[in-house]
């Protein structure tokens, strides 16, 4: 049960239950599709950027627990920040859930997304927490096509 | 064990299932996705490797004759499996999905023209639509899609009205991958028939539970794959009737399927080898056959009864779980449950049953069309074969408390 309790921790199952910014902002400008068919995640994240600052982020869909918090938190993480920040915290966001599991987590500047270090143990779900960054990440680079992690 | 059907000791012939998995024992509950093999053809395999293999067709030596007879010992066994009346009516390609790709593209081409239309069922695999698609957008023909009904059982009234003057194929499932629900292929053969209709059965999880007539069933085409009948992957068969696969042209061109070429013109090979184009998995056909040799030395009625029981075992014990709903509850239903739990997407119940040691499917089960039917992305299933037990539904039940707790 121990790693089941690190990969759903409570702020993940609560965010799972309650999304944050899943909503489509009226001023959005940038969005992109994030569509993971295989295990049915699904979501559109939503971005209103006003030069180099990401000004609002949300996101609409349907998924499992893992992918639907890690958009939630995103959002959350990106909002007010530049778009450059928004990237450097994808970097560390991957390189934190793709480590070795028997390493210590490097979750320096993080802040609330280190509850993710649990999907370390759980490879095959690493496609589900990257999905929304993967997908948050197009919608900037202005790509019109579905991202996909699977 | 239930009448003359003995698990634990059919148990003993899959070494797999020894294991125990994040220190729990394994319940394999995904055996629609893909069977385990026993002993018998494990064995069979390493030993056409270690003292008969070769090409086959070709070489006069010692160990090619022995390859031949091997492979072709193969197509008689699946012949006899599906009661076909000829050995050349039995194609080895590479599964299901070749098979039918290969009467969509053979058969297809010659026969489908602009404005036809070819009867599937809205409880198709993918690989039973995607062909067909192909085939539609090549010939800007029609694909028309039979409705299942709430509990996931063929429409009949309204498929038979979907027939036209314009129906060139029906192409159906025996059995639903994703619901289990068996589909009246006898009568929709009938009707299909009626109409001058050919027909084509994906058999892909219909021959791992229970025999299967091809004669009885009057189909034209039937495929299935090896690896769901305890057989290796890379080898399935595509069945046809002797006078349609004759009339067919090749489906690839290569080796193995040539009478004589010449730059100017190549002669073709008899049926089936005019489809199997290429050095065929040999050693795949032989593990086929040992494993229809393994389903057939064991009583059907018994095998079937044991499946039922386990099916009734997991609708009892599964419908007592808190905010847990059925997709799929037909009448007629091999031993597969496909559910979703309250709140919590079935990737979630995966991961949480996999650290229980079950290993169940969660996901659209290449059944899109049919998970949009139901209002739902995805599913969990379990799949039960004629290894599983009791005690894995009940590990599968006991998992799902264990959600619970995770998700409160």
């Amino acid at each position: 049960m121990s790693d089941l309790r690190e990969l759903y921790q409570s702020v993940i199952l609560d965010h799972n239950k309650r999304p944050r910014n899943f909503r489509e902002p009226e001023g959005a400008n940038r969005s992109a599709r994030g569509d993971n068919p295989l295990c049915g995640d699904k979501l559109i994240v939503f971005l209103e950027v006003d030069g180099e600052s990401v000004k609002d982020a949300a996101f609409l869909g349907s998924g499992c627990a893992i992918s639907t918090a890690s958009a939630s938190l995103m959002t959350e993480a990106i909002k007010g920040k530049s778009t450059a920040e928004a990237e450097k915290l994808f970097g560390g966001f991957h390189a934190l859930v793709t480590s070795d599991p028997t390493a210590p987590a490097e979750t320096r500047g993080l802040g609330k997304l280190e509850v993710f270090a649990g999907v370390r143990e759980f490879p095959v779900r690493v496609k589900c927490a990257t999905l929304a960054w993967h997908t948050m990440h197009a919608a900037l680079a202005g790509g019109a096509q579905a991202v996909s992690t699977e | 064990m239930s009448g003359g059907f003995d698990v634990e000791r059919v148990r003993k012939d899959f070494p797999i299932l020894r294991q125990r998995i994040h220190g729990k024992p394994l319940a394999f509950l995904d055996s629609a996705a893909s069977a385990q093999k026993p002993t018998p053809v494990i064995e069979a395999m390493s030993r056409f490797y270690e003292s008969d293999y070769a090409n086959i067709h070709r070489g006069v030596y010692e160990l090619a004759e022995r390859a031949t007879l091997a492979f072709e010992g193969a197509r008689e066994k699946v012949r006899r499996f599906l009661n076909a009346g000829e050995a050349r009516e039995i194609v080895f390609v590479r599964g299901t999905t070749e098979a039918i790709n290969l009467v969509a593209q053979a058969w297809g081409r010659e026969h489908v023209a602009t404005g036809d239309e070819i009867l599937i069922t809205h409880m198709e695999h993918h690989s039973n639509i995607v062909p067909w698609q192909l085939l539609c957008q090549e010939k800007r023909a029609e694909l028309r899609v039979a409705p299942v009904d709430d509990r996931g059982a063929l429409r009949m009234d309204q498929f038979e009205k979907l027939f036209s003057p314009r129906t060139k194929i029906v192409a159906v499932t025996h059995v639903s991958n994703a619901l289990g629900t068996v589909n009246p292929v006898r009568e929709i053969v009938r009707l299909a028939h009626e109409r001058g209709v050919p027909v084509l059965v994906d058999g892909a999880q219909a021959v791992p539970h229970g025999r299967v007539d091809v004669r009885a069933l009057d189909c034209d085409f039937y495929a299935f794959s090896g690896h769901k009948v305890f057989g290796p992957s890379g080898i399935g068969v595509l069945y046809g009737k002797a006078g349609i696969l004759e009339r067919m042209p090749p489906y690839q061109g290569g080796g193995e399927m040539i009478l004589s070429v010449s730059f100017e013109e190549t002669a073709y090979k008899g049926i089936p080898y005019r489809f199997e184009a290429g050095t065929p998995d040999i050693a795949g056909a032989v593990g086929l056959g040992a494993a229809i040799d393994y389903v057939t030395a064991l009583d059907a009625g018994a095998v079937a009864a044991h499946e039922r029981e386990l099916l009734d075992h997991a609708t009892d014990r599964l419908s007592k779980v808190a905010g847990l709903r059925f997709i799929g509850t037909a009448p007629q239903r091999i031993a597969v449950v496909s559910f979703v739990l309250d709140g919590v997407h079935p990737h979630d119940v995966g991961t949480i049953l996999d650290r229980e040691g079950v290993a169940v499917r969660a996901g659209h089960h290449c059944a899109q069309p049919l998970m949009d039917r139901f209002g739902i992305p995805a599913t969990v299933r379990a799949s039960f074969a004629l290894y599983n037990t009791k005690a894995d539904v009940d590990a599968l039940v006991a998992g799902l408390h264990k959600v619970r707790e995770v998700f409160g």
